[in-house]
Order: structure tokens, then C-alpha cells, then sequence
């Protein structure tokens, strides 16, 4: 088995275990997983050359979704909640891509923004439904009709996450490699093109639109689960543009730097509010310079750099793709 | 309408902020004959060849392809309907290989949506091969096309278009940005192309050498009409035609 194959294995099974011999670490992760799931929404659109900075709008409706869910039946069903949470995103994702997907850019960015600001305010002014920013709370819910103590639930929850996100790359991944998804990329190269070759542009934005917001709705479900609490801030601009963040930290346009860049992310932030409690927004924000500036590619590109390197091999025209390692023009 | 007249255009009207593209336009394209369209810039062609997409919509007269009327429809529906287009700036998608670019062609074409199927895998890889071998790219297949020289550039824009399967394909300037010592090349290439895919095709062409080879048919237009239209030899004999095109051209 080549190397480059091996390291993920090997990183996976050390984040399945990690909560046996460190049990502080399994909400973190859990938490970061159900945020690398949404992540994964805006690295799809990214594909298509579009950034929403609304996204955390999917996010709320999922979470939101389960909380009435649970609400209304005392508790509720963990599987209920995935369905329903993960059916409204997909419903409002529709509703709000048939009218965002006729922008583009900075337009489409801020449109998802107005987006998800109405949702804001809201869950902020309906308090009566809503609980307004007090949120609501989300019980334990049962697990395919079962009860469960709350450490049993807790690592449920954990590896139920990590098969769910395994599963789902998987899933996008192949999705980015079939037409349909290859079309979804030439949005972001030429439109025009697209259109004469008798495709709709809009259509096909619409259908990636679509799934993005079904992703952040699962992340939404999975956070509002392992909280117990939904609050109008899963809606509020700035957990959009933690999405962004993160998905440019991992390595924009990666299926696994969504994961990487959120578990990373979550990690230091935990710790980071621990130990640095004032400046670890700073230390962040220097982080994702540093990023931009030297490595546009993300974590997981630095770390194609490095396995390029250790296996002596030039990249390929295919990984030239960002102007990084010019010559390759004839 | 005679049965071989693929597009018909009757009285196309259009002008932009008083520049006149087209003034009472009508014309035939016949199946299987090869139309070369040449004029001075701004005569109009290249809106003709956009009103004749649905990109641009006339302000008067109307397009018939294959009999029915297409005048109000979109690129993509013209597109369906059978008429491609290759352009004069080639617009391929940049960050895909050459062979991609023709594999997402053919799946538009087929409508190939099964979400988990790979583009490299659908079952016209080995047409879109072959057609990249019939434009004398086969051997840059897995590059990415904006690695590419515009001439390969040129030729993988048309293969594209090809690839649709058209019955009709517009080709704007088929040999502009091509190097003066390949473009006699290019278009060996494109026609043995274009005659093995049994597409009838109409370039806008500025080398009156070119069009004097390879067009069955020559069109000229100037300010926004077609002055005269007959054999190469017939139009590019016309004293009117060396005075005011061939002249302004050499």
C-alpha cells in the first residue's frame, strides 16, 4: 500500500480511537465532524467556483428541525431527526437556490448572506415558537427506539458521525468524478460553453446548491444532537463564514480537507479558548494568512506537496491547475 | 422551403445603439454544402451567427431550422435541436483535459445524470478518442486545455462541438490566432473531420484562400446584409467583392 494511502487510514483510525485513551476528545471531534459535514457543502460549491457566505441557513433549519422534532414528541427519534432535518435543508435549499442560482460571485455570496439573516432574525424575534436567543433545547433522543444512558449515547453519537461523514465523502467524491458533477465544476471555467453544449447552467448550479444545503443540514442535525441546544446563532453570519474558514484551511475544493480542516480547526479552537482565550481568534486569523498566502491549496494540499516530494515525483499537469508551479504552458 | 435547406433566416432585423448587424437578412443554408461567410469587420457576421444560436434575438424577421421556428429559443434549446457552434476565442473548460472536455460532451449529449457513474468510464470514451483522433489531438488527451497551443486549442473547440453530434455546425473564424503556415492544416484537418461526421457546416472566414479551398459556398456580407452569395469562383471574381473585402483583407 503507496504511502499516500496509507497516512489517511492511518489518521482515521487514530481519530476512531482517540476518545479510548483521551474521553474528553469525543465531543470535540463529534462536534467536528457534524461541522466538517457542512464544510463539505461550501467545499462542493467551491467546485463550481461559488462561495456562500449563508450557508449556516441550512445549518439552522436542520437543527431547528430536530429541536421541534423533539419538542413534539418528548424526546423524539435520532433517525426521525436525521430524515426531517436533513428533508427541510434539502426543501429550503431548493426554495433558496431556485432564486440564488441565477447569481454569481460576490452577488450569489451576499444574496445567501440576506438569506440567512431573515432565518436569523426569525428564530431571534418568534421567541414565542422559537424560544428567541435562548434557543431550545434538544433532549436526548432515542436511537432507533432504544434509550439510552448518556456516555452510551455520547459515543453512539461519536462513531454514528464518523461512519455517516466517511460515507458521505465517499459519496461526494464520486459525485465530483461523474458528469453531472464534472458539469457542476465547468461553472466555475466557462458557462458559455456549458449552455451550447445544450445544458443548463442554472439547472446544474442548482442541483450542487441543492446538495450543498442537504450537507449542512446533516451537520446541523448532528450539532443541535450533540449540544442539546439550538440557538439563532447556528444561523448568524459569522458560523457562515467559519465555514468558509475552515473549508479554506483544509484545503478548498477537498473532499477530505473539509474533515481535516474542521477536526484541526476544533481542536485549537477548544484548546485555544483554554489556554489563549484572547487572541486565539488572532492566532487563527494569522493561521489562515499564512495559508493563503503560502499554501493556496489548503492543508491537504501541503500535504500532496510533501507526499509529491518524499515520492520524488513532479506533480502532474492536473495539479498545476492553481498557476503554482508554472512551465508547464508550451 | 426545399427539402435540403437546413436553416432558413427570413428578414432578419437587428442594430446596436445605430450600428446596423443586420438589415433584412435572408438566407438559406443548404445540407451538405459548406457556406463560407466573409466581410469586413462589423458587416455583421459574427451577429448572424449568434442570432442563428439564440444568443442574441432579432429585432424583426425570424430563424427556421429544420423547418421550425427557433427564433425566440435559448442556446441550449438551439443546441438540442442539432446546431452547434465552434467560437473564435475557443471556450472549453480550463481546468479539464482535453478528452474530459469531449467526455462532458458526450455526456450532455446522452444525458448521462447517474450521479456515482465515472465521466472517464461512460461508454463514448472510445467515440471521443476517435474524434480527437480525427482533429490530430489524440496525443494530448490527458492535458489540460489551457496548457494547450490556440491552434490544438482551436481544433479540440471544434471536436467539441462536434461531439454533440450536430447537423449543423457554426464555425466563427476557424482559423483566427492559427499560425499562417498551419492553417491550410487545420482545415485539412477539419474538413476530413466535418465530411466523416457528415455535418454541414458555415465558417466566417477572413483568408480568402482558405475559403476559396474548402467552401462549397461563399455568402459575403456587408453592413448588415448579404451582398451577393454564389460558387467561390463566382464571389471572389466579383469586382465588387476584390474592391471592397479582398482589397480591405490583403
Amino acid at each position: 500500500m503507496s504511502l499516500r494511502i496509507a497516512v489517511p487510514i492511518l489518521l482515521l483510525a487514530i481519530v476512531a480511537l482517540l476518545p479510548l485513551v483521551a474521553p474528553w476528545s469525543q465531543v470535540v471531534l463529534t462536534l467536528a465532524l457534524a461541522k466538517g459535514l457542512a464544510v463539505l457543502g461550501i467545499v462542493l460549491l467551491l467546485h463550481a467556483g461559488q462561495v456562500s457566505f449563508g450557508h449556516a441557513l441550512f445549518f439552522a433549519v436542520a437543527a431547528y428541525s430536530a429541536a421541534f422534532l423533539g419538542e413534539a414528541f418528548a424526546g423524539g427519534e435520532l433517525v426521525m431527526m436525521i430524515v426531517l432535518g436533513l428533508g427541510a435543508s434539502l426543501f429550503f435549499g431548493l426554495m433558496v437556490g431556485l432564486f440564488v442560482v441565477r447569481y454569481r460571485h460576490i452577488f450569489f455570496g451576499m444574496l445567501n448572506l440576506a438569506f440567512s439573516m431573515i432565518f436569523y432574525s426569525i428564530l431571534e424575534k418568534f421567541y414565542h415558537v422559537t424560544g428567541g436567543a435562548d434557543g431550545m433545547q434538544v433532549a436526548r433522543p432515542t436511537v432507533v427506539g432504544i434509550e439510552m444512558e448518556r456516555a452510551g449515547f455520547e459515543t453512539l453519537l461519536f462513531y454514528g458521525s464518523l461512519v455517516l461523514c466517511v460515507a458521505v465523502a465517499w459519496c461526494i467524491h464520486r459525485f465530483l468524478s461523474s458528469p453531472i458533477g464534472n458539469m457542476f465544476k465547468t461553472i466555475k471555467t466557462n458557462e458559455t460553453r456549458l449552455e451550447y453544449l445544450g445544458i443548463s447552467a442554472r439547472q446544474t448550479l442548482l442541483v450542487g446548491y441543492v446538495v450543498s444545503a442537504g450537507l449542512c443540514g446533516l451537520g446541523g442535525v448532528l450539532m443541535a444532537v450533540a449540544q442539546g441546544i439550538v440557538t439563532p446563532e447556528y444561523a448568524w453570519w459569522i458560523r457562515s463564514g467559519e465555514l468558509v474558514f475552515i473549508a479554506i484551511l483544509g484545503g478548498a475544493g477537498s473532499v477530505a480537507g473539509a474533515f481535516v480542516g474542521a477536526i484541526i480547526y476544533e481542536a485549537v479552537r477548544v484548546n485555544a479558548a483554554a489556554f489563549a482565550a484572547d487572541v486565539w481568534q488572532m492566532v487563527l486569523g494569522f493561521f489562515l494568512l499564512a495559508i493563503i498566502l503560502f499554501a493556496s491549496r489548503g492543508l491537504v494540499g501541503l500535504y500532496e506537496r510533501l507526499m509529491d516530494r518524499l515520492e520524488n515525483k513532479k506533480p502532474t499537469s492536473k495539479e498545476t491547475q492553481d498557476g503554482r508551479v508554472p512551465g508547464a504552458a508550451e | 422551403m426545399t427539402p435540403d435547406v437546413l436553416l432558413e433566416t427570413k428578414g432578419l432585423e437587428i442594430n446596436f445603439g445605430g450600428v446596423i448587424a443586420a438589415d433584412n437578412v435572408s438566407v438559406e443554408i443548404h445540407a451538405g454544402k459548406n457556406l463560407a461567410i466573409i466581410g469586413p469587420n462589423g458587416a455583421g457576421k459574427t451577429t448572424f451567427l449568434n442570432i442563428c444560436t439564440g444568443y442574441t434575438k432579432p429585432n424583426k424577421g425570424s430563424v427556421y431550422f429544420c423547418g421550425r421556428e427557433v427564433t425566440q429559443k435559448s442556446p441550449r434549446q438551439i443546441t438540442r435541436m442539432g446546431v452547434a457552434r465552434a467560437f473564435q476565442i475557443p471556450q472549453l473548460f480550463s481546468e479539464h483535459t482535453a478528452l474530459e472536455n469531449l467526455l462532458i460532451a458526450a455526456a450532455a449529449r446522452e444525458q448521462r445524470w447517474a450521479p456515482f457513474m465515472k465521466l472517464g468510464h461512460i461508454p463514448e470514451r472510445d467515440e471521443m478518442m476517435h474524434l480527437l483522433e480525427l482533429v490530430n489531438c489524440a496525443h494530448v488527451s490527458d492535458r489540460l486545455v489551457n496548457e494547450l497551443p490556440e491552434g490544438q486549442r482551436k481544433l479540440i473547440d471544434i471536436a467539441v462541438a462536434l461531439a454533440l453530434r450536430p447537423k449543423l455546425l457554426l464555425l466563427d473564424e476557424p482559423t483566427s490566432g492559427v499560425a499562417s503556415s498551419e492553417k491550410f492544416g487545420v482545415m485539412d484537418i477539419l474538413t476530413r473531420a466535418l465530411a466523416e461526421a457528415k455535418v454541414t457546416s458555415v465558417f466566417v472566414e477572413h483568408d480568402m484562400g482558405i475559403v476559396e479551398k474548402y467552401a462549397d459556398e461563399v455568402a459575403v456580407w456587408a453592413a448588415g446584409a448579404v451582398q451577393l452569395r454564389g460558387t467561390p469562383q463566382e464571389v471572389l471574381e466579383h469586382p465588387d467583392v476584390i474592391r471592397d473585402v479582398i482589397g480591405e483583407e490583403l
